[in-house]
C-alpha cells in the first residue's frame, strides 16, 4: 500500500481502460461506486416488488419468473436485505460520494492511498457479483435471512438454498468486509493527513465529519463480521462446531456438538449495530450540509452536530445486545444494553432540534435537494421516535421480530438514507456531470416517493402492534395474521407506485447526463471546497493549486459581507466593502 | 481542534481574524477562526509520504486487532460456558483443554522474536541508505560500494521459518488427537495460530516484494516505504503471536 | 412548493397518528397476568413519543412554509446556535429517555428474573422444522430422558421429541401438539429446540421467547383468560416458517385435569 501513495502523479491518465475502469482517481471511483449501488438498488426494489406480489397472490404466475413457492420468497427475502445493507446503504453514501467529495472538500488532490481505493472498488464489485451468483447456482439463494441467524446458516440441509448459495452469500459479505476495510483506511488516513492548510478539524464540512466517523466505524466493525464468517464457513464446510450444539435435523443427528448459536449473534450484532450507523451517518451529514446551505443559515450548533456524531458512533458500539432480548441471552444484561440504546437518542435528538433550529429565521430556497433534506428529516423523526419501544425489553415481547421492527428500521436506516442518498445525488449531480438535472421531474419524484414511503412503511407498525411476524411468506396459516391482509395489499399497491417513480428519477438522472443544461461551477452558492473548483473537477481537483482555507464550512448570510455566503476558501479579511 | 491562541499564531496568513464590530467586516464567532492543523494537501514529498504510510499502517492493524479480539472473547466465553447434554437435560462443562506442543511453540516463538529483530535492522539499514542517498547522488562523490549483510533476506528466511514451524505444531496436535473439529477448544487453538499465520505472510509477501525491487533498481525511497511499514507490522505480528501463545497457555 | 410540503408532512402526520389513536390496528385483547403493566408501559412510550412526533412534524412543515425563501429582502438572523437551548433539549431528551427505561425496568424484572412459583403447571415446549410439541410430566412430576438419535419427526409425538420410552419416569408423560393449561396458574415453561432457533410468540399473552438449540429456556407466564390463542413462530426457522403455528387452549383447572387423565388413560 506504501507504494501506491503518490502513483496517480499530476497528468490525468490516458486510454480508456486506465481512465475509466482501473482509474485510480477518487472521483471516478466515486462513480464507479454510485453506479455499482444503482444498479444493486434497482436489484433490490426489484425483489422487493416480487415479494409483495408474493404475499398478496401467492399463486400469480410471473413473467419468466412463474409462480413464487415459499422457500424462494425467503431467498428474496434475504438477497434484499443484504444488497440493500451492504452494496446500497453501505456504497452509495461512503463508497460513492464519500469516495468524490471527501478529499475535495478538505482540498486534497486525491485519496491518500489511490491504489488501495480502486482495489477497495473493484474488491466490492466481485462482492457483488458472487452475491447475485448465489441465485444461480443449484438450490438458489440462502433463505437465513440478511442476519444468518446459525444453526440456520451453519446447516447445509436445514433448507434450500443453505448449500452452495449459502456459501457463496457468507462470501461475498467476507468479500465485502475486506474492501470496506480498505475504503475505511483510506477515508481516515485522508482526513487525517490531506487536509488543506486552514482546514482545522472543526472547519471541516458535516459530510466529511460523518463520512469520517462512518470510517471510523467501519474499520471497528468490519473486522469483527469478518471473524464471524471466517467462523460459520468453518462451521459448514469443516465441521467445526463453534455456532452448532447437538441438533437434529430431518431425523438426522448432524456431527455438530457444543457450539453456541447465540455467539453468531453476538458477533454478527456486535457489527449490525453499527451498520446502521454506518448506513445512516453520512445521511445526516448530507442533510446538514443541504439544510444550511438551502436555508441560507450557518448550521445551528457546528460543534454539537459534530459531538453528536461522535457520540452516536460510541454508543453504537454498546448497544448489540438490544437485537437479543428474545434470543435466551442473560436478562440482567438487558438493562445495560436498554440504558444505552434510549441514551442514543439523546444525539439523535440534538441533531433533530439543531435541524429545526436551522430551518428557524432562514430564508429558505426549495430546490430538489433541499425538498429531500426536509423529508429525511421527517422520516428520521418518524422512524427514530419507533426506536425507543424496541429499546425497552418489556415492549420489545410483542414488537421482537414483527413488523413494527420492518417498519422501524426501513424508516430510519432505509428511507431516510435513502432519502440522504437522493438529495446528494440532486445536489451533486451538477459537479459530478456538469449539467443540472430536471427540477420538476425531481419534484414529482420527491413527492410520491415521500407520500409512497410513507404509505408502505407506517402501516407496518400497526400491522406489528397486531402481532403480524415477519418473515412470512404467506398471512394465511394463522387465523389472526389473516385479518391483516387488505392492509398488506394497499402497502403492495404503495410499492407499485413508489417504485414507478424511481423510474422518473432513473430517466431524469441519466437524460441530465446528456441533455441537461449545463451547470456553473457553483449553482447552489454554497461555500465548501467542491463548489470553488471547476465544474467537472480537474484531475487534481484545484487545477494544480492548492486551496488555503480562512473559513468555516456554513457561512450565509453574514452580516456585512457582500453576498449571502462566504466561501471558505474567501480572503480572510473579505469585507463588505 | 486547538484552542483558540494556538489557532491564531497558527494562523496562514499571520494575521489575526477580524473582529471588528459594527463596522462592515466580517464578525465570525471565535471557534471558527484561524487556521492550523491542516497539513496542506499539495504533492507529497517522500517524508509525507511515509508519515502517511505509517499512519496508514496505524489505521490498518486497527481491524486485525478488532478480529483477534472478537476471536479472543469469543474463545473465552465458549470456555465458561457449559453446554446442555441432550441426553440427560443437564448443562455440563464440556471444554477439553488442549495440550498444546510447547517446545515446537516455543522455539517458534524465539525464531519470531529474531526474526522481529533482523527486520529492525534491516529497516535501519535502508533508513541510513536513503539518508545517504542525497549525498551519493553528487557527482564525483563515492562512498564506496558498500557490502551490506542481507537482514531482509534473512528476515523472510526466519519467516519462513516460522510458518514451517507451525505447521509442524499443527501436525503435532493431530497426532496427538487434536483435529480442526475435535472439540469447539481444538478448533479455536487452529483458528487463532491459522488466522496470525495468514496475517504473518501477508507480511512475508510485502518483504518479498521489497527485496524484489531491490533487484529493480527501484528509487531507494520507496523500497524504504515498504520496508519502513513491513518492519512495524512484523514487530505487531511478534507482539500478536506472543499474545496468542500466552492464552492459548495460561488460558486452555 | 413550500405549502405543499407543509400539507404533505402535516397529512402524513394526522393520517398516521390517526390511525395510532383510533386504535384500527392495535395489540390484541391482552390475557395473561403480565399484560396491563406491558400494556401500561406501551401505552405511555405511546403517548410520550406521539407527541413529539405530532410536534416535531408539525414544526418542520411549519418552518419550511413560515421561512421560504420570497424573494423578498428580508434579513436572515445569523446565528451558530444557542449553548442554553443545547443543554436545555439535551437534558430533557436524556431525562425522558433514561425515565422511561426505569419505569420499564421493573416489569421485566417481574417476567424475568423472578423463578415460577412451586405451584405452577410444568411444561416443555419443542420447536422443530416446522411444529411445536408440549410436554407434560405426568403423574410423578419429573420429564422423562430423551435421547437425540431417537427423534424421528416425522413419526409425531413421541418419537418427535426423541423420548426415551426405557425411561421409567417417562412412561406417564404426555406429548401433545396443541397446548392445555388451565386459567390462573402459573405455567412454567421450558423451551427447547431440536434443530435450529425458532421463537414462541403468543401476543394475546404478551409473551416472546426463542427456543434454542443447545439451550432449555425457563420462562413463566399466567394466562388469565378461557379461551383459544395462537401460537405463532417469531423466529425465521426455514421455508415452512410461515405455517409453523400452533394454538394454546385456557381451561379451567377442572377440564385441564379432566384432559390430563383421558391423556393419560390413552396412554395406558
Amino acid at each position: 500500500m506504501a507504494t501506491t501513495a503518490h502513483l496517480h502523479a499530476h497528468a490525468a491518465p490516458q486510454g480508456f481502460v486506465r481512465k475509466y475502469i482501473f482509474s485510480l482517481d477518487h472521483k471516478v471511483i466515486g462513480i464507479q461506486y454510485y453506479f455499482l449501488a444503482l444498479t444493486a438498488v434497482f436489484v433490490g426494489m426489484f425483489l422487493s416488488l416480487l415479494m409483495r406480489i408474493h404475499l398478496i397472490w401467492p399463486a400469480a404466475k410471473l413473467p419468466l419468473i412463474g409462480a413464487i413457492q415459499p422457500e424462494t420468497y425467503l431467498s428474496l427475502l434475504t438477497m434484499h436485505g443484504t444488497i440493500m445493507v451492504f452494496f446500497v446503504l453501505t456504497t452509495a453514501p461512503q463508497g460513492g460520494f464519500g469516495n468524490y467529495f471527501l478529499p475535495i472538500q478538505i482540498g486534497a488532490p486525491d485519496m491518500a492511498f489511490p491504489v488501495l481505493n480502486m482495489l477497495s472498488f473493484w474488491t466490492t464489485f466481485v462482492a457483488f457479483v458472487v452475491l447475485i451468483a448465489a441465485f444461480f447456482v443449484t438450490g438458489g439463494a440462502p433463505l437465513h435471512g440478511w442476519t444468518g441467524y446459525a444453526p440456520l446458516s451453519a446447516l447445509p440441509n436445514a433448507g434450500p438454498g443453505e448449500q452452495l448459495g449459502a456459501d457463496l452469500w457468507i462470501t461475498s459479505i467476507a468479500i465485502f468486509c475486506v474492501a470496506s476495510l480498505m475504503g475505511a483506511l483510506n477515508f481516515i488516513t485522508t482526513t487525517l493527513d490531506l487536509r488543506a492548510k486552514g482546514m482545522t478539524l472543526m472547519r471541516m464540512p458535516l459530510t466529511v465529519w460523518s463520512w469520517f466517523v462512518t470510517a471510523i466505524l467501519g474499520l471497528l466493525a468490519f473486522g469483527v463480521l469478518l471473524s464471524a464468517g471466517i467462523l460459520l464457513l468453518l462451521d459448514r464446510n469443516l465441521g467445526t462446531s463453534f455456532y452448532v450444539p447437538l441438533v437434529v435435523v430431518n431425523g438426522q443427528v448432524m456431527g455438530h456438538k457444543g457450539g453456541s448459536p447465540l455467539l453468531w449473534q453476538h458477533l454478527f450484532w456486535f457489527f449490525g449495530h453499527p451498520e446502521v450507523y454506518i448506513a445512516i451517518l453520512p445521511g445526516m451529514g448530507v442533510a446538514s450540509q443541504l439544510l444550511s446551505t438551502f436555508a441560507r443559515k450557518p448550521i445551528f450548533g457546528y460543534r454539537a452536530m459534530v459531538y453528536a456524531i461522535m457520540g452516536i458512533g460510541l454508543l453504537g458500539f454498546m448497544v448489540w445486545g438490544h437485537h437479543m432480548f428474545m434470543s435466551g441471552m442473560s436478562p440482567y444484561s438487558a438493562f445495560a444494553f436498554s440504558l444505552m440504546t434510549m441514551s442514543i437518542g439523546v444525539p439523535s435528538a440534538i441533531k433533530t432540534f439543531n435541524w429545526l433550529g436551522t430551518l428557524w429565521g432562514a430564508k429558505i430556497r426549495l430546490h430538489s435537494p433541499m425538498l429531500f433534506a426536509i423529508g429525511f428529516v421527517s422520516l428520521f423523526v418518524s422512524g427514530g421516535l419507533s426506536g425507543p419501544f424496541l429499546a425497552q425489553p418489556v415492549l420489545d415481547i410483542p414488537l421482537h421480530d414483527t413488523y413494527f421492527v420492518v417498519g422501524h428500521f426501513h424508516l430510519i436506516m432505509g428511507v431516510a438514507a435513502i432519502f440522504g442518498i437522493f438529495g446528494a445525488t440532486y445536489y451533486w449531480f451538477p459537479k459530478m456531470f456538469g449539467r443540472m438535472m430536471n427540477e420538476s421531474l425531481a419534484r414529482v419524484h420527491f413527492v410520491i416517493t415521500l407520500i409512497g414511503t410513507y404509505a408502505i412503511f407506517m402501516p407496518m407498525h400497526y400491522l406489528g402492534m397486531a402481532g403480524q411476524t415477519r418473515r412470512y411468506s404467506q398471512f394465511t396459516e394463522v387465523a389472526y395474521q389473516t385479518k391483516l391482509l387488505p392492509l398488506q395489499t394497499f402497502m403492495t399497491y404503495a410499492a407499485f407506485i413508489t417504485i414507478g417513480a424511481q423510474l422518473v428519477f432513473l430517466f431524469n438522472l441519466f437524460w441530465s447526463m446528456w441533455k441537461g443544461p449545463k451547470a456553473s461551477d457553483n449553482p447552489w452558492e454554497a461555500t465548501t471546497l467542491e463548489w470553488t473548483t471547476a465544474t467537472p473537477p480537474p484531475h487534481d481537483n484545484f487545477g494544480g493549486h492548492t486551496p488555503i482555507v480562512n473559513h468555516g464550512p456554513y457561512e450565509y448570510n453574514v452580516p456585512g459581507a457582500s453576498k449571502d455566503y462566504v466561501m471558505q476558501t474567501d480572503p480572510a479579511t473579505a469585507s463588505a466593502h | 481542534m486547538g484552542d483558540q491562541s494556538f489557532e491564531d499564531q497558527m494562523s496562514p496568513t499571520g494575521t489575526r481574524e477580524p473582529r471588528i464590530n459594527n463596522s462592515g467586516a466580517i464578525t465570525l464567532p471565535p471557534f471558527i477562526g484561524g487556521g492550523g492543523d491542516g497539513r496542506g494537501g499539495g504533492s507529497p514529498d517522500f517524508g509525507d509520504r511515509l508519515r502517511r504510510a505509517r499512519l496508514g499502517l496505524a489505521v490498518g492493524i486497527t481491524p486485525v486487532i478488532m478480529l483477534f479480539v472478537s476471536l479472543t472473547s469469543a474463545y473465552i466465553v465458549r470456555q465458561g460456558l457449559p453446554t446442555l447434554d441432550e441426553n440427560t437435560n443437564k448443562y455440563v462443562h464440556d471444554w477439553l483443554p488442549v495440550s498444546l506442543p510447547w517446545l515446537i511453540l516455543l522455539l517458534n516463538t524465539f525464531v519470531l522474536i529474531v526474526s522481529s529483530v533482523t527486520m529492525e535492522l534491516a529497516r535501519r539499514d535502508i533508513t541510513r541508505e536513503s539518508a545517504l542517498a542525497p549525498v551519493r547522488s553528487i557527482p564525483g562523490v563515492s562512498l564506496g560500494v558498500e557490502k551490506r549483510f542481507p537482514w531482509l533476506g534473512l528476515t523472510v528466511l526466519l519467516g519462513i521459518m516460522f510458518l514451517v514451524g507451525q505447521w509442524m505444531a499443527w501436525r503435532e496436535l493431530e497426532y496427538r488427537g487434536f483435529f480442526l473439529a475435535t472439540s469447539p477448544s481444538s478448533s479455536f487453538v487452529y483458528l487463532l495460530t491459522g488466522m496470525h499465520a495468514l496475517h504473518l505472510m501477508g507480511g512475508v509477501i510485502a518483504l518479498s516484494y521489497a527485496a524484489l525491487i531491490t533487484l529493480f533498481h527501484k528509487p531507494v525511497d520507496s523500497r524504504r516505504v515498504v520496508i519502513d511499514v513491513t518492519a512495524w507490522y512484523w514487530h505487531f505480528m511478534a507482539l500478536l503471536w506472543i499474545y496468542i501463545f500466552a492464552l492459548l497457555e495460561f488460558a486452555r | 412548493m413550500g405549502l405543499a410540503l407543509l400539507c404533505i408532512i402535516w397529512l402524513i402526520t394526522f393520517l398516521s397518528t390517526y390511525f395510532f389513536v383510533a386504535k384500527t390496528w392495535w395489540l390484541p385483547k391482552g390475557v395473561a397476568a403480565a399484560a396491563p403493566a406491558i400494556d401500561h408501559q406501551f401505552a405511555f412510550t405511546y403517548v410520550a413519543m406521539g407527541i413529539i412526533f405530532v410536534l416535531a412534524q408539525c414544526a418542520l412543515g411549519f418552518l419550511v412554509w413560515k421561512y421560504r425563501d420570497r424573494g423578498d429582502a428580508r434579513k436572515v438572523s445569523y446565528s451558530h446556535g444557542n449553548t442554553k437551548l443545547e443543554v436545555l433539549w439535551t437534558t430533557l431528551t436524556a431525562i425522558l429517555f433514561i425515565g422511561l427505561n426505569l419505569m420499564g425496568s421493573p416489569i421485566w424484572a417481574a417476567e424475568r428474573f423472578e423463578p415460577p412459583k412451586p405451584d405452577a403447571v410444568p411444561v416443555e415446549v419443542t420447536g422443530m422444522q416446522f411444529a411445536w410439541y408440549f410436554r407434560y410430566p405426568g403423574m410423578d412430576g419429573k420429564f422423562g430422558a430423551t435421547k437425540a438419535d431417537l427423534i424421528d419427526p416425522s413419526s409425531g409425538n413421541e418419537a418427535a421429541i426423541g423420548l426415551d420410552t426405557n425411561d421409567p419416569a417417562s412412561k406417564d408423560d404426555i406429548i401433545a401438539g396443541t397446548m392445555y393449561v388451565p386459567v390462573n396458574r402459573e405455567v412454567d415453561l421450558q423451551l427447547r429446540a431440536i434443530d435450529v432457533i425458532h421463537s414462541f410468540f403468543v401476543p394475546a399473552f404478551r409473551f416472546k421467547q426463542d427456543a434454542v438449540p443447545g439451550l432449555r429456556i425457563h420462562m413463566h407466564f399466567t394466562p388469565t383468560e378461557v379461551g383459544d390463542y395462537e401460537i405463532a413462530c417469531a423466529e425465521l426457522c426455514g421455508m415452512g416458517h410461515y405455517k409453523m403455528h400452533g394454538m394454546v387452549k385456557v381451561v379451567s383447572q377442572a377440564d385441564f385435569d379432566k384432559w390430563i387423565a383421558e391423556r393419560e388413560a390413552a396412554k395406558q
